[in-house]
């Protein structure tokens, strides 16, 4: 587990999956969803770089990641 | 005792159909007046309709954030009830809408595809250019468009049997978003005639097509395309279940939100690239550096172009395809200190919002390094730069707009340079419709690149 958490604003997210090219370790767009499924809330620091990709990418900004303070 | 304040009031309603004939005639400036004369909330009327404008980020923040059971969508919008015909989008309820619109299409996943296939369409619509000539962007914009979002959308098949007449007859569609539908979608006005006369000889094209895929049906699934589909679903009498009417609504309407904003922005961008010459050279330069390495079309399209997409993002800022955002109030609110009772209509203005001095420095001004880290106006505003809405509706094929038109011009700029055919102060939009076209003549001339 690393140090970040991943969040999704729900009212933003429409499902579009970029998030799930970037790191389909941590998103699931399943086939009829309309929103994007996390598998992974709390991913190891090796993945950070997808997680940040798919932040930055999100067509809808529903995306950000959370530090976890020890 | 607590007081309810309600929407201070613009000034200009002379009475009458109150300030509908400044809309269909000037939006912009009555829409700004609103927001001069009464601040973030401001009412003006459209013949029996209150229209309450939001503008600036808190009250936009509640328009966006809400569902479609307060503020609805579909009773919004009078003038695309008779382009999409019945039972289509704006006929249907929320849930299932909210299914249409999630176009399976539009996902990531696709995206690549896509690229491909807009690649391939531009090239086939500059095959026949000479060394030089002069184009007019409306008609050029609005024609590839019309391919790139059938070939994309529906298929490829169905794409091949399109051409400019197909064109023509969606954009007599288009014309016929005459704000007037407020007072009567079906009025005796020669806009709404040809609409209507458009869409019908659409079905007819459309009808024939469909005979034609029943008679003799696709070979393999890869022959296969969303009419193929639609023409072998069969009903309870054994027929097939979707009339040729049916199946018309449905492809205008999937082909009717990405068209003329696609269209529009393309048009948009390569303008305002041909007004400020320092970023044409730094677009291009980008291009090239991706051509150099051997990348493909493709490849360009879905990665970072970063100074043409600053320009595409500035150019949709300045010109925003959508003015008028609106939503029916289905349960009353209250927003910045100001009660909106049921039955008004509440808009939101990318137009206006996209140029608010408070929120955008030299907010009038084609800047894209605003969007250059370490500045990011675009992030930093996220209820105020709105060209694609914001929040649930946000609009679902803007990664594909921003794709699309990063694929255009990775064609053409390779191997076109364009000038302005016409001062450049006289490219303007058209506001008289709801749907905003560029105004015509909107001339460049093009070149051959020296290889």
């Amino acid at each position: 587990m690393g140090r970040y958490r991943v969040v999704v604003d729900r009212d933003l997210c429409q499902g579009h999956g970029v998030c799930e090219s970037e790191a389909p370790e941590v998103f699931e767009l399943a086939a009829k969803a309309t929103t994007i499924t996390v598998l992974d809330a709390t991913p190891s620091d090796a993945l950070r770089p997808g997680v940040e990709a798919a932040v930055k990418y999100c067509p809808t900004h529903a995306l950000r990641i959370e530090e976890i303070d020890e | 005792m607590s007081t309810i304040t309600l929407p201070p009031k613009v000034s200009g309603d002379h009475g009458g159909t109150g300030h509908l004939e400044e809309l269909r005639r000037d939006p912009i400036a009555l829409m700004q007046r609103v927001r001069d004369e009464c601040g973030d909330v401001g009412e003006f009327r459209l013949a029996d309709k209150a229209v309450v404008l939001l503008t600036d980020a808190e009250a936009n923040e509640v328009f966006f954030r809400s569902t479609d059971e307060d503020l609805d969508q579909a009773a919004a919008y009078p003038f695309m009830k008779p382009i999409f015909g019945e039972g289509v989008v704006f006929d249907a309820s929320p849930e299932r809408r909210r299914e249409m619109l999630h176009n399976q299409a539009l996902r990531d996943r696709y995206m690549r595809g896509h690229a491909e296939t807009i690649a391939e369409q531009v090239r086939g619509m500059v095959a026949d250019w000479g060394d030089s000539g002069e184009i007019d962007l409306l008609d050029f914009f609005a024609e590839l468009t019309i391919y790139t979002s059938s070939a994309c959308l529906i298929g490829r098949k169905f794409r091949d049997q399109l051409d400019a007449r197909f064109a023509a007859l969606y954009h007599d569609l288009e014309r016929g978003t005459d704000a007037y539908a407020f007072v009567d979608p079906y009025a005796d006005i020669e806009s709404f005639h040809k609409r209507d006369a458009a869409r019908v000889a659409i079905v007819e094209l459309v009808r024939d097509l469909m005979d034609q895929r029943l008679a003799g049906p696709a070979a393999t699934d890869e022959d296969r395309d969303l009419l193929d589909v639609l023409v072998s679903i069969p009903g309870d009498d054994g027929k097939p279940r979707f009339s040729a009417d049916e199946v018309t609504g449905m492809f205008i309407s999937m082909m009717f939100a990405g068209h003329h904003t696609t269209s529009g922005t393309a048009a948009w961008t390569l303008i305002e690239l041909l007004r400020h010459p320092e970023w044409m050279q730094r677009s291009l330069a980008d291009l090239d550096t991706l051509s150099a390495a051997g990348e493909d079309v493709t490849y360009q399209a879905l990665r970072e172009i970063p100074n043409l997409e600053a320009s595409l993002k500035e150019a949709l800022r300045l010109h925003p395809p959508l003015i008028l955002l609106l939503r029916l109030v289905r349960t009353p609110f209250d927003v910045c200190g100001v009660h909106i009772g049921e039955g008004k209509l509440v808009g939101a203005s990318p137009a206006i919002s996209n140029r608010i001095p408070e929120a955008f420095d030299d907010a009038d001004t084609f800047d894209p390094g605003r969007y250059v880290a370490p500045r990011d106006d675009e992030r930093n505003n996220p209820w105020n730069w709105i060209p694609f809405g914001a929040g649930r509706h946000r609009c679902v094929g803007a990664a594909f707009a921003q794709m699309q038109i990063k694929a255009i011009f990775a064609v053409l700029l390779r191997d076109w340079t364009f000038e302005m055919a016409q001062p450049p102060e006289t490219y303007r939009n058209d506001h008289s419709k709801m749907v905003v076209q560029l105004e015509q003549p909107c001339r460049v001339t093009y070149r051959r690149r020296a290889s």
